[in-house]
């Protein structure tokens, strides 16, 4: 310690500008928050069926995977980097299991499949992005084609079907009343990730990293590591999501979770996760799973096809971040004007 | 100086020669000129999506939606075809390709006007692109039996005993090789891709340099959507579902950086030969096409970390000694 | 202020009036968050005379160049061209006009050859409006022999070296049919054979008429190149006129405002043991045989040209690249310092001369900025104590004098001078040995700079060993102990604090009395 003597007494800098609830106010998730009670009400009205205590259990199960992947997704999204590659990953952990399974493994060996898959998945893109220095975006483009390529060479055009009876517990449980296994997995993901996210101080390294990575590295930031981890866990979550998914449709195909990865990006773009890093909350992505979660149940129950829920999900995708930066190009000339 | 340059092209036809002289070993029918011609026509469209691609990987971004645009386009020539048979073929192609331009405006709009990341805008109109498909198809597919036989049999004729995909091709690769080296335009993409920042104080307009690749990144989509669906004679939402993927991989394959201002038609083309000569060899080797998706996504990581090795900075030079051994 | 369209700028440009400047800016004013940069400033320039523009870093010399050049647009004033008001609303525009620029940093392209850098934007074209390479190789090769540089105009320019990217950008600004060139220290990273033959150049260009502005620190090449001067001082002009009729110290105090002692006020420290010893260091391209040793309460002064390797050691010490030999030992114990993480480990920070890009993050808050490499003390196994974070950042932000509104500001709207306390707040938060400092004071405001400099002064007295990398002769001079100047990457001479002038470190930096 060296003390500094000062003629004058120090001028200390005051801790906060803004009180906790002017921030909570202007905050985006507050936006999305009113997004979601006003499609609540909408499907409130627009159907009687949907306020059924079981039929909302069922529409928990629109987002459950997917959120597990998007959480750990969203941390990768805000160091700057990205996973494509979550939805083959899944696939590829499925395809395992169920060669494990056709010799003879019993649930619990299973899991341990589904989770070790994803991390060894995790783990080679940490290695090729922090190790290599290679953009991620083509590694998991890669990594991406490989993983789910590699179940196709498993499995070609056939199906594992046949799990054990014990394991459709994962899928297709309750923990209580209407609760499923799925759900309460789902909150604990979340509540796992919020924390590690908003309340260590490795969270608070991926913003540092995610803002600029030179600075970070400059400020004595292991930033390799940092971005390997968030891999790791990226593969883990797949991997918990390939263990949930199998267990839930009883069957695995090279097919399956086609095309998530678009929707786990647009969840947690959604959930005001910066696509260039360095900002956004898992409150957010939380939100933004519930919301896609009701629009496409509440599609559903109106009959729309899945593919125009697929051109709602683009166009939200693209409105969410074109709205505020066109209403902030119209605010300044308002005040002109 | 300009031997890095070329160099990952001689290792590339390299490459693509010794796979294919390693196939003809065991299978020599492989390697008949009839055979090698149809490697070459079947990957007619992959080069001419890659081409697209390259220019918008070298202006910094990348378009994710040129799969579904092709599609896209597909479907409205298909549909026109169906509903006024009467229409010449030529107008039917230019649908296409207007299209095509309209999707690309749309994604470059977007990145220009908005600044919103192109991987954003693109796995959007991705979705979006392929959602109106379904919108105006109403779901249905339309079959050969519900196409002319004018509008099937032009991607199949041949000129001077080319056929017209391989010809469409060479006729996009000409031009893209003019366009890239002798155009200001050409030029703008690498400045653009290179060195955003100095590229303003040269007074490149990057957002509009970004605008116009998408544009040709459409329009070639929109050629291609053409093709596809008069050649395979079906038309429906899924048609080249996830090709994007393949396209990318073609352009890293050829040593486009993704990270923008490196890349060459030559590699472009040979990175889509390769994938190219894979798919074609695959059954002649009697390996199972499921196999295709694991080898494509291993060249990809391959491409990906020897292009890493290749532009790995060197640092400053500063020593006098190290600017000579330069 | 005028609003006129491009087409009233083609229409203008036809008339050339004889005499009156060639550009003309009248209080012209240009803000950024947190810092006025420029304010009310005016500068003429004339046809076929060179008017140098004198200033300390961070007077508004290069928001006035970007101005110029269409990268910025004032908040206030007006530009004449020729008497006639004109709008630089892009760089185009200013191109159009004939002002063309060399930047200080060669913004330039790696993958293109060196005949596309000299011509991109305007390259040469046959009638089916197809670029002409072969014309453009010729006349970029008749450009580069113009400039007496010897450069094959179809390299690609990653091959080039510094000095010679510096060629190619002036070639640039000579393709264009330039009536107003901008030079902004074309000199710095020039060996003297070279700056020679750009003085050649300048005399040229003048003949031809054009109206050059240049931008120098060096006193010396003003007074033997310039015609006249413009000084500004903290974003103002403070004066302008012919330099026939000042002297050298007059432009100084113009330029400074007050006596250069006031500036630096050295305490004399009790120098102790040696902490830092470098020896026989290394890197294949950037230096060769760096050897030095750093002691307790020393501040070591690094002098050198832009580019001579200066940085590059100090960000080999702090464990961003690698040396290829060499050794280095704190506190006589061998270190291997392979990272940023270790080099802080071992007591060494590095406070970088890019701020917004190395230095901080500049989107996040200053609290979190302050705590970001001491993390591991303001946590509690892994989970951040808000508490903690705050008292840390509060105490050190507040021995360096901050000036800000809250410690969960963004770092980013806070002035130069500020984001610079906020870098060396976090780093003495970690107790370092050690602190590499690369030019402290670049674009600070003359406050903030008295701050930083008195503060290196206070740490020094502390026992905290001190290395400053700096280009101002006035900053080395007054602050260091010890002075080493590099040249090429090599050490060119080691100077103590007596008996040091000005013209030691500059024969030395520029290598003036040896054989090339």
């Amino acid at each position: 310690m060296m003390p500094v003597e000062k003629s004058s007494e120090p001028r200390f800098v005051r801790d906060r500008l803004q009180g906790r609830s002017e921030r909570i106010v202007k905050s985006w998730e507050s936006l999305l928050l009113l997004v979601a009670v006003v499609i609540f009400l909408v499907n409130v009205w627009s159907s009687p069926y949907f306020l059924d205590p079981w039929n909302l259990s069922d529409a928990t199960f629109n987002f459950t995977e997917k959120g597990l992947i998007a959480f750990a997704l969203a941390l990768v999204i805000i160091s700057g980097e990205i996973d494509l590659s979550v939805a083959s990953i899944l696939a590829l952990a499925s395809t395992l299991m169920g060669l494990a399974m056709t010799h003879g493994a019993g649930v619990p060996e299973l899991v341990l499949i589904g989770l070790g898959t994803g991390l060894v998945c995790g783990a080679i893109n940490g290695l090729l992005v922090s190790r290599l220095g290679l953009p991620s975006i083509v590694v998991t483009i890669g990594t991406m084609s490989l993983f789910r390529g590699i179940s196709y060479i498993i499995l070609g055009d056939k199906a594992f079907t046949g799990y054990p009876a014990d394991f459709a517990w994962f899928g297709q449980g309750y923990v209580f009343w209407v609760f499923s296994v799925e759900l309460v997995l789902f909150v604990l993901v979340a509540v796992f990730f919020a924390v590690l996210l908003h309340m260590t101080s490795f969270g608070r390294m991926i913003y540092a990293i995610g803002n600029n990575p030179v600075a970070a590295q400059f400020s004595g930031v292991r930033v390799e590591r940092v971005k390997f981890i968030l891999f790791l866990l990226s593969g883990l979550m797949s991997g918990l999501a390939a263990v949930c998914l199998t267990s839930r449709l009883g069957s695995t195909r090279p097919s399956i979770a086609t095309g998530w990865e678009l929707e786990a990006v647009t969840m947690a773009v959604l959930g005001g996760i910066n696509i260039l890093g360095g900002s956004g909350r898992i409150g957010g992505v939380v939100l933004a799973a519930l919301i896609m979660g009701m629009v496409t149940f509440g599609f559903g129950l109106l009959n729309v096809p899945g593919i125009v829920m697929s051109i709602f999900v683009g166009l939200l995708l693209i409105l969410v971040i074109a709205i505020p930066k066109v209403l902030n190009r119209l605010a300044p000339a308002k005040k002109r004007g | 100086m300009m031997a890095l340059f070329k160099l990952r092209e001689v290792q590339l036809v390299a490459v693509i020669i010794a796979m294919i002289g390693l196939i003809a070993i065991r299978f020599p029918s492989f390697v008949e000129p009839s055979s090698l011609g149809n490697v070459f026509n079947d990957t007619s469209i992959l080069i001419i999506l890659a081409l697209g691609q390259m220019v918008v990987i070298l202006t910094k971004c990348v378009d994710l939606s040129t799969a579904a645009t092709l599609a896209l386009c597909g479907m409205v020539a298909a549909m026109l075809n169906n509903l006024y048979p009467d229409l010449p073929v030529a107008l039917l192609l230019l649908a296409a390709i207007l299209t095509g331009a309209l999707a690309g405006a749309v994604n470059g709009l977007l990145v220009w006007k908005l600044d919103i990341p192109p991987i954003v805008v693109t796995l959007g109109t991705m979705t979006i692109y392929r959602g109106i498909i379904f919108l105006i198809s109403d779901g249905k597919w339309i079959n050969a039996h519900e196409m002319t036989d004018g509008f099937k049999a032009l991607p199949r004729a041949s000129l001077l005993g080319v056929p017209v995909l391989s010809l469409a091709a060479i006729i996009v690769i000409v031009i893209m090789a003019i366009a890239l080296k002798r155009l200001a335009t050409g030029r703008a993409f690498f400045a653009v891709g290179g060195n955003p920042h100095a590229a303003v104080y040269t007074g490149i307009d990057v957002g509009k340099t970004r605008f116009i690749a998408f544009v040709i990144s459409g329009t070639l989509s929109g050629l291609a959507g053409y093709l596809w669906i008069a050649r395979y004679a079906v038309a429906y939402v899924d048609i080249a579902l996830g090709f994007e993927l393949d396209v990318v991989a073609a352009c890293v394959i050829g040593g486009v950086s993704i990270a923008g201002g490196i890349g060459s038609v030559a590699g472009a083309v040979l990175g889509s030969l390769f994938l190219g000569t894979i798919k074609n060899a695959l059954p002649v080797i009697n390996i199972s096409p499921f196999w295709q998706l694991a080898i494509s996504g291993s060249v990809i990581i391959l491409a990906v970390a020897f292009n890493a090795r290749a532009e790995r900075r060197k640092g400053r030079v500063i020593l006098k000694k190290a600017e000579v051994a330069a | 202020m005028t609003s006129m369209t491009s087409s009233d700028i083609k229409a203008d440009t036809g008339k050339v009036p004889e005499s009156g400047p060639a550009i003309r800016l009248s209080g012209i004013s240009k803000s950024f968050p947190g810092v006025r940069a420029l304010n009310g400033v005016n500068l003429s320039l004339y046809p076929g005379s060179v008017t140098a523009l004198v200033g300390e870093n961070g007077a508004g010399k290069s928001t006035l160049v970007k101005i110029l050049t269409g990268i910025y647009q004032p908040d206030e004033g007006e530009i004449r061209c020729d008497g006639a008001p004109v709008r630089f609303a892009t760089t185009m525009d200013a191109a159009r006009l004939g002002v063309t620029a060399i930047h200080q940093e060669t913004v330039l392209f790696d993958e293109l050859t060196v005949a596309e850098n000299i011509f991109l934007g305007h390259q040469p074209k046959n009638r089916f409006g197809l670029i002409d390479w072969s014309r453009m190789n010729a006349d970029a090769r008749a450009i580069l022999e113009r400039i007496g540089a010897r450069i094959d105009p179809e390299m690609r320019l990653r091959d080039l070296g510094i000095a010679n990217r510096h060629l190619v950008a002036i070639s640039r600004a000579l393709s264009v049919n330039a009536r107003v060139v901008i030079m902004d220290e074309p000199t710095a990273a020039l060996s003297h054979k070279e700056i020679g033959e750009l003085y050649e150049l300048v005399f040229k260009l003048k003949a031809e008429g054009k109206a050059i502005l240049f931008i120098s620190h060096k006193f010396d090449e003003i007074f033997r190149i310039a015609d006249r001067y413009t000084v500004f001082r903290d974003g103002e002009m403070v004066g302008e006129g012919l330099l026939a009729d000042v002297s050298q110290n007059d432009l100084v105090r113009l330029m400074v405002g007050r006596d250069v002692g006031q500036v630096f006020p050295k305490v004399p420290a009790e120098i102790g043991g040696t902490v830092l010893t470098v020896s026989g260091y290394s890197h294949p391209t950037e230096f060769e045989d760096i050897g030095f040793d750093l002691k307790r309460g020393e501040i070591l002064g690094f002098y050198g040209l832009i580019g001579a390797g200066r940085s590059e050691v100090m960000q080999a010490l702090f464990g961003i690249t690698r040396p290829s030999k060499g050794a280095i030992r704190i506190d006589n114990e061998l270190a291997v310092i392979r990272s940023p993480a270790e080099a802080v480990a071992r007591g060494i920070v590095y406070v970088p001369e890019d701020r917004g890009r190395q230095g901080a993050v500049t989107a996040m808050p200053i609290f979190a900025n302050v705590t970001l490499p001491s993390l591991s003390r303001t946590s509690r196994h892994g989970f951040v104590r808000m508490a903690e974070e705050f008292a840390l950042a509060r105490e050190y932000t507040a021995r360096l004098d901050l000036r800000a509104a809250a410690l969960d500001q963004e770092v980013g709207t806070l002035s130069g001078g500020n984001q610079q306390k906020v870098v060396i707040a976090k780093w003495l938060a970690t107790k370092p040995k050690v602190i590499i400092l690369d030019e402290p004071t670049k674009g600070i405001d003359i406050g903030s700079k008295a701050a930083v400099h008195a503060f290196m002064s206070e740490l020094a007295g502390q026992g905290l060993s001190v290395i400053m990398v700096s280009s101002e002769i006035p900053e080395i001079m007054g602050m260091s102990d010890r002075v080493i100047v590099m040249r090429e990457g090599r050490i060119a001479g080691t100077f103590a604090r007596e008996g040091l002038t000005p013209e030691m470190l500059v024969r030395a930096a520029a290598g003036i009395g040896e054989t090339p």
